[in-house]
């Protein structure tokens, strides 16, 4: 591992002005995304700035009737908070499908959206990656595809070679709630606070796919905000994967459905957490029956692209993202 | 680069120098002497490693421990201080809840650490009511301890051992 200096200074302020200065230099939270990538070589930092301490660890109600979830706080502690669980259950059960008790207990509100794909090329230091490697090009083209995109991916594109290739996703389950619960990001960079929605927090790869997000280097996340949700909202998480427990999502999906509105994003699918907004359209103010759902899903993958594969590729999760909306939708209707 | 640090060691105070990119895993094992945690893979995907990390459990491979200065630590060793078993590893005794024996360490760790989330009323992904109790089933447990891996499979044995520390009844 390359040699760092880590600090902690007294303040947020002070973590941003540290990180800003020195190009070479990472914030760290809970370290479980970090940590490993600091040891296979593919985070290689000059200076780690350690705000686990520093960012509010509180969970509070904002005045508006929402929540705030200080940076600090723990994917379990948040999965754990009673208004999380009874308001915004699509948070909670988006965290309890990822990782284990041992890492929700480290990883954080603010580091989660932050974690990096798991595409094995990019974690894999001797192979080609555009995400780590800038202008290297793309081993998953034609390799490995299963956990890789078939949305936001252009038409042009895969090219191993061209340099916006990227295919993967992104690997977070809680964003994917984060994003149809129209959550928002409390920011603190060098030129000051800002508020991004969470669902333009994540980009699709364009012309740079290093860059997973429209934060700017010393931009920190100090709270997310969930806005509240109409009376009588009701919202799931619904998570398909290869094992049964500690696994990485081959799709997912969070709803959200309040009055005549219902909201959907869709996980293990593209570069970012997909809002499905086409589908949504669709579907607003009309019944969700599983036809309706199912012209709305079509309608939503009309630019999916499934990528071949070695391991037999990834076109499998274009029927399979459609019926879990379906399901999803189903048995929250079911529960209305 | 160095640091200087303190951690509480399994009700010791340890104070030591270490290196920024140490694991508090490394920590305790190769500059501490205490070799109950495991390094299985060190990647934070079999939970050989779980300690308790002030009280709640977490994988000691990612965790650096200079991030973790003044931190209170408990190994599986430090759950039986005078040699008198805690009882998630008489339990795991009565059940023959391992075969090798490697990654049980980390297992009794995040068995302790299960027991105290559920007495907390925390929810799982086997939760069927997110709001409600959750109970000691089959399901419960597997679900909580999936992330410590053994691979003599002894899984079978594993949860009726963390269902009896936590007074089910068989």
């Amino acid at each position: 591992m390359k040699p760092f200096a880590y600090a902690r200074p007294g303040s947020v302020a002070e973590a941003v002005r540290d990180v800003a200065a020195e190009p070479n230099a990472v914030f760290l939270g809970g370290g479980t995304n970090l940590v490993d990538h600091l040891k296979l070589g593919v985070a290689r930092p000059d200076l780690v700035v350690d705000v686990r301490t520093l960012t509010s660890r509180e969970i509070g109600d904002l005045p508006d009737g929402g929540l705030r979830l200080g940076a600090a706080s723990t994917n379990s502690e948040v999965a754990a908070d009673r208004r999380v669980r009874e308001r915004y259950p699509v948070l909670a059960e988006a965290l309890l499908a990822g990782a284990t008790g041992q890492l929700r207990n480290l990883a954080t509100t603010g580091g989660n959206p932050l974690q990096r794909t798991r595409c094995v090329y990019f974690q894999d230091v001797t192979t080609p990656c555009n995400k780590r490697e800038p202008g290297s090009g793309c081993s998953a083209v034609g390799g490995y595809t299963r956990y890789h995109a078939v949305l936001g991916v252009p038409a042009a594109l895969p090219d191993a070679s061209a340099p916006e290739t990227c295919t993967a996703t992104h690997p977070s389950d809680m964003a994917v709630a984060l994003a149809a619960l129209d959550a928002q990001v409390q920011v603190l960079g060098p030129a000051g606070a800002r508020t991004v929605p969470f669902v333009d927090l994540h980009r699709l790869p364009g012309d740079d796919p290093s860059r997973d997000t429209v934060l700017e280097h010393g931009e920190l996340i100090t709270a997310i905000d969930l806005p509240p949700l109409p009376v009588g909202a009701r919202s799931a998480y619904r998570k398909v994967r290869d094992r049964a427990s500690y696994a990485f999502a081959l799709v997912s999906v969070a709803a959200v459905v309040a009055g005549d509105d219902v909201r959907i994003a869709l996980g293990g699918v593209a570069h970012k957490p997909w809002r499905a907004t086409r589908a949504e359209e669709v579907l607003r103010d009309g019944a969700l029956t599983g036809d309706a759902v199912r012209h709305a899903m079509d309608v939503e993958l009309t630019a999916a692209q499934p990528q071949p594969g070695i391991d037999g590729g990834n076109g499998f999760k274009i029927p399979l993202v459609t019926r879990t909306v379906v399901a999803t939708l189903r048995d929250l209707e079911a529960t209305a | 680069m160095d640091a200087d640090i303190t951690l509480r060691v399994d009700g010791e105070t340890r104070r030591l120098t270490v290196d920024t990119r140490t694991s508090l895993l490394d920590a305790l094992r190769e500059r501490l002497g205490n070799t109950s945690p495991k390094k299985g893979c060190d990647h934070g995907q079999c939970g050989a490693c779980t300690i308790l990390l002030n009280g709640d459990r977490a994988l000691s491979c990612l965790a650096l421990a200079v991030a973790h200065d003044g931190a209170e630590v408990t190994t599986a060793d430090g759950l039986a201080p005078q040699g008198e078993l805690h009882p998630v590893q008489q339990a795991f005794l009565d059940h023959d809840a391992f075969q090798c024996g490697y990654c049980t360490p980390g297992q009794v760790c995040s068995a302790v650490g299960v027991l105290d989330e559920v007495r907390r009323g925390w929810p799982s992904a086997a939760s069927a009511d997110l709001t409600a109790d959750p109970e000691l089933t089959d399901a419960e447990v597997s679900e909580r301890m999936s992330g410590n891996l053994c691979r003599c499979g002894a899984y079978a044995n594993i949860t009726p051992a963390v269902q009896q520390a936590g007074g089910v009844q068989a």
